[in-house]
């Protein structure tokens, strides 16, 4: 009824794991007992109106045993309880201790988007994160520019992405599917267009996702090839990187694998050719405040042949 | 007045003596140069409510773009201009220049029987300076440049790097005036309440409202000069590119957030408190009883706004500090709701011991516990630490501080305003219609409200400039925007009935609600010195002590406390409240006017990088100090 929604996927009353299951017990708990506190207020309320004396009672004898009762013992007693159970959840939470996770992902925030590395491995991918199923995963959050927060809240808690700074948490997914994920620390204009997806596979659908995005992409034929070229001769790869060529630009996402991903632009459009094709043409249009310029002055047929090239990129 | 139409003729001659004595210029000039703390009052409450128009309609703007997924009423960046001015404009230019401002200054002289603030120069030049910081904040949106950082500010979004034009200037340069302003404020109300009672007011029968107005004073001079600093690094960072905040110059990011938040969360208390004082001014009033447990309500009052100091780190609990940190800010933010709890308890418990009429002011009491209750339990929650880190920066943030700053401390405001309409135009409003405005601004308060819960809950982030469609958030954001509407409405009503009841109100005469505090024992509207004769206090409710004043009436005619021969108020020991000597006090003065508008210039100045000219203008307000110091009130 209240959350008739509560099937959506980025829900903090929906979760997927431990931690997030944890968190929502919290909550379901303090629901009950701040209505029952808010009944008593509320029923003391109705009491004042239903009675309405015709003479006031100048004892003040009662109302201090009230006001001494409801103000001063009982939030004493339930606040002790509410903190043991605070205290309670805050470990599965925490940063992870060091060596009780099998395997790290760096993400790393931009303005805006959001950059995911696999330490040594040398993938690098972007707006898409994949995660092995039932595997534990320390996440360390930072940031290249302003500060964001790194919140899918399905699976944990949010986590700031502060310069200088370097947070963990930790993950584990025991289901594989997508989980969606959102900047929630305001970082400018495209604040509310910088999204996520953490893809949960099971773990051998994950080594050979991780395996395919450490390969050099092979070097391209046909239309896509003048695509390459257009890319290159744009300039495209002074802000983006595409292993083996020689665009290492690192203001953008990581274009190496990009036609394996199905959004661009932080989950703001689909990953087909005509929406690469719009993007690339006006990007302000689709998101306003991106870094990324837009091309309009390049003739339609480059544009077509870039887009070719790189939806060639799986 | 009672007191003075049944005085004999020496008591009318005195009386008299006293007209002429505080006598004001008319006219405009009058306004400009006044120190009548009234008048100044009046100012306030104009100017509050004006910027109050402004932070609505924005937040109108706002709600209209949200009601639907990808609405196109505004883009990104004017959707963060507009966020960021709605913030600061309801904190900074409304809800505390209303709330100390207009009620703090207009009331307290009168509720302590005094003639005038402390320092009646001072006190307009907090106006000015006011109005001078609220023009230049609004300059920026008037020339397309207003800040879009949000009222939080973080650096390095804020930073001149990342947002490269004038925008986070207004900002900056905006609130160190208008922080001036509060701090004087602030020390004029504590050296006001600690001095200036009327012989007889000791400690323990002063107001509550006082103690309220003491409690947040206290939080104002302390936390106000924190956020001034943070405010000047963050302009020296971005004028002469000092590396306070720049973790790659040995500077940090999180300080900004420390300092921010070192006085945002008494900030808190500072919107709060003022409302906990005119809650228990009503209630008595409605109830016909002293406030049950006056003392633990006292001291309530008190140990919120110093536990106030203690949890502005549960602002960022997802920064990734150590546990211990957050376990220790977690339980100082839980033992917060323990003053909180015995103030509600004590609102409650008198009105039921009480006889109460639910009349317009005591409704708008009524809806302020409820929403009081339901914001503060919301903000237990997230004083849970792994459920803060959850919902912080959701919707369900702005459901539980809308409850709390709108809710709780706007709605005694509201109430207040009916409450002392009477009192300071002479004319009563239409109950009715005033009923009426409190069902529709307690409904729209709901609607628009109470629907953010659940979509932050849903995962809603906050300051965002359109959202999805497939998430489930879409019903909980049209109906808030459609609660905007009706909230509005409500308030349009209650603008229609105080100018309407202005005019055509009945006569009020000076206690219509039978009310037992000092301000109800003079004439509607009072005259310039407030009091004929220092009225004489028995207790927190010397209305109720000796309701005819009869005994005020024979001292007029003696001469007792009168003070007919000049511009004069007494002053009282802090404590004990025993006539300590009698203060002479500055009357009209061109000085603080001329001394704002020199300041405020000099900051525009240094805005746009003339400082040549604002070496001028500070050498113009040191010459303007000196003027005025060269008139200071003679010695009694």
């Amino acid at each position: 009824m209240l959350f008739a929604g509560c099937n959506s996927n980025q829900s903090i009353v929906n979760p997927a794991t431990e931690q997030a299951r944890q968190i929502d017990r919290l909550w379901w708990a303090m629901f009950v007992g701040a209505m029952v506190v808010f009944a008593t207020v509320v029923f003391l309320l109705v009491l004042a109106f239903v009675r309405r004396r015709t003479a006031p009672s100048h004892d003040d004898r009662r109302p201090y045993m009230v006001v001494v009762g409801g103000g001063f013992v009982a939030p004493v007693v339930l606040l002790a309880i509410l903190f043991g159970f605070v205290i309670d959840v805050m470990p599965a939470v925490s940063t992870p201790p060091a060596g009780s996770t099998r395997m790290t992902v760096v993400v790393i925030g931009h303005q805006y988007f959001w950059e995911f590395r696999y330490p040594g491995t040398g993938a690098i991918t972007a707006n898409e994160l994949h995660l092995p199923a039932n595997t534990p995963v320390e996440i360390a959050v930072r940031t290249a520019d302003v500060i964001h927060s790194f919140w899918v809240p399905r699976l944990n808690r949010k986590i700031d992405m502060i310069p200088g700074r370097t947070n963990r948490i930790e993950i584990d997914a025991p289901t594989p599917g997508v989980y969606r994920g959102q900047c929630s620390e305001f970082c400018g204009e495209g604040h509310a267009l910088m999204a996520f997806d953490v893809i949960v596979q099971p773990p051998a659908a994950f080594r050979q996702w991780l395996a395919n995005q450490q390969q050099t992409p092979p070097a391209p034929s046909g239309v896509a090839a003048a695509g390459l070229q257009v890319f290159q001769s744009a300039g495209c790869g002074s802000c983006h990187m595409i292993a083996g060529t020689s665009a290492v630009g690192q203001v953008g996402p990581d274009l190496t694998h990009v036609g394996s991903r199905s959004t661009i632009a932080a989950l703001t459009l689909p990953n087909t050719p005509q929406a690469l094709y719009d993007w690339i043409t006006d990007p302000q249009r689709y998101k306003p405040g991106a870094r990324m310029p837009g091309f309009s002055s390049l003739p339609a047929g480059q544009r077509h042949s870039l887009v070719a090239y790189l939806e060639s990129l799986r | 007045m009672a007191i003075i139409e049944g005085a004999d003729a020496r008591g009318v001659e005195r009386v008299e003596r006293l007209d002429r004595i505080w006598r004001e210029r008319p006219g405009l000039t009058g306004w400009l140069t006044t120190t009548d703390h009234k008048r100044i009052g009046l100012m306030y409450l104009v100017t509050s409510l004006l910027f109050f128009a402004a932070g609505g309609v924005e937040a109108l703007i706002m709600r209209t773009q949200l009601a639907t997924a990808g609405e196109r009423v505004v883009g990104p960046e004017r959707y963060d201009q507009l966020m960021t001015m709605h913030g600061v404009t309801m904190i900074f230019f409304f809800v505390i220049p209303l709330s100390t401002g207009a009620f703090g200054n207009y009331l307290i002289p009168l509720m302590i029987g005094a003639r005038d603030m402390a320092f009646p120069r001072l006190n307009a030049l907090s106006f000015w300076l006011f109005l001078g910081s609220g023009i230049l904040f609004y300059t920026g949106l008037a020339i397309g440049q207003a800040p879009d950082a949000g009222w939080f500010n973080y650096v390095p979004l804020a930073s001149r790097q990342y947002s490269p034009g004038l925008g986070i200037d207004f900002y900056a340069l905006g609130l160190i005036l208008n922080g001036a302003s509060s701090t004087v404020a602030a020390a004029n109300f504590l050296v006001t309440i600690a001095k200036l009672r009327a012989p007889g007011m000791s400690l323990n029968r002063m107001p509550l409202f006082c103690y309220a107005n003491l409690a947040a004073s206290f939080s104002l001079l302390f936390a106000l000069p924190v956020l001034t600093v943070d405010l000047m690094f963050l302009e020296l960072s971005r004028k002469f590119g000092l590396h306070f905040f720049d973790p790659g110059r040995g500077g940090q990011p999180l300080l900004w957030q420390d300092l921010f938040w070192f006085f945002g969360h008494p900030e808190v208390y500072i919107i709060v408190l003022p409302a906990f004082g005119i809650a228990t001014s009503i209630i008595p009033t409605f109830t016909r009883r002293r406030m049950a447990a006056f003392p633990l309500v006292a001291l309530a009052e008190l140990l919120v706004a110093f536990i106030g100091f203690g949890v502005w780190v549960h602002h960022m609990f997802t920064t990734g500090l150590p546990t211990i940190a957050l376990v220790f800010f977690a339980a100082a933010s839980l033992i917060i709701v323990i003053p909180s709890g015995i103030q509600i308890y004590a609102w409650c418990m008198t009105m039921v011991t009480g006889s109460p009429e639910f009349r317009t002011p005591l409704l708008f009491i009524v809806g302020f516990i409820l929403f009081f209750v339901f914001g503060g339990l919301s903000g237990i929650t997230l004083a849970a630490v792994p459920f803060d880190q959850q919902v912080t920066d959701t919707y369900y943030v702005v459901a539980h501080f809308h409850y709390v700053i709108w809710g709780a401390a706007v709605f005694p405001l509201l109430g207040g305003l009916y409450y002392w309409f009477p009192k300071v135009t002479g004319r009563m409003y239409h109950e009715r219609m005033g009923q009426i405005s409190f069902w529709l601004v307690f409904a729209g308060t709901n609607v628009t409200f109470f629907p953010m819960h659940i979509s932050g809950l849903l995962g809603m982030p906050r300051r965002v400039f359109t959202y999805p469609g497939n998430l489930g958030w879409g019903p909980e954001n049209f109906v808030s925007t459609l609660g905007a509407f009706l909230l509005t409405g409500g308030l349009v009503l209650i603008a229609v009935n105080l100018v309407y009841s202005r005019l055509r109100g009945e006569p009020a005469g000076p206690n219509p609600f039978g009310a037992p505090t000092l301000e109800w024992t003079t004439t509607s509207p009072p005259p310039p010195y407030n009091f004929a004769v220092i009225p004489e206090v028995t207790s927190p409710y010397p209305g109720w002590d000796d309701p005819t004043r009869e005994a005020d009436t024979r001292r007029l005619e003696r001469g007792e406390l009168v003070l007919e021969h000049g511009h004069e108020t007494p002053a009282t020991t802090p404590v004990d409240g025993r006539l300590d000597e009698i203060v002479s006090m500055p009357s009209d003065s061109p000085w603080p006017i001329t001394l704002a508008a020199v300041t405020t210039i000099g900051f525009a100045m240094v805005l746009s990088n003339h400082l040549i000219g604002a070496a001028i203008m500070a050498a113009l307000a040191a010459a303007a100090l000196c003027a005025w110091h060269a008139h200071e009130p003679e010695a009694g």
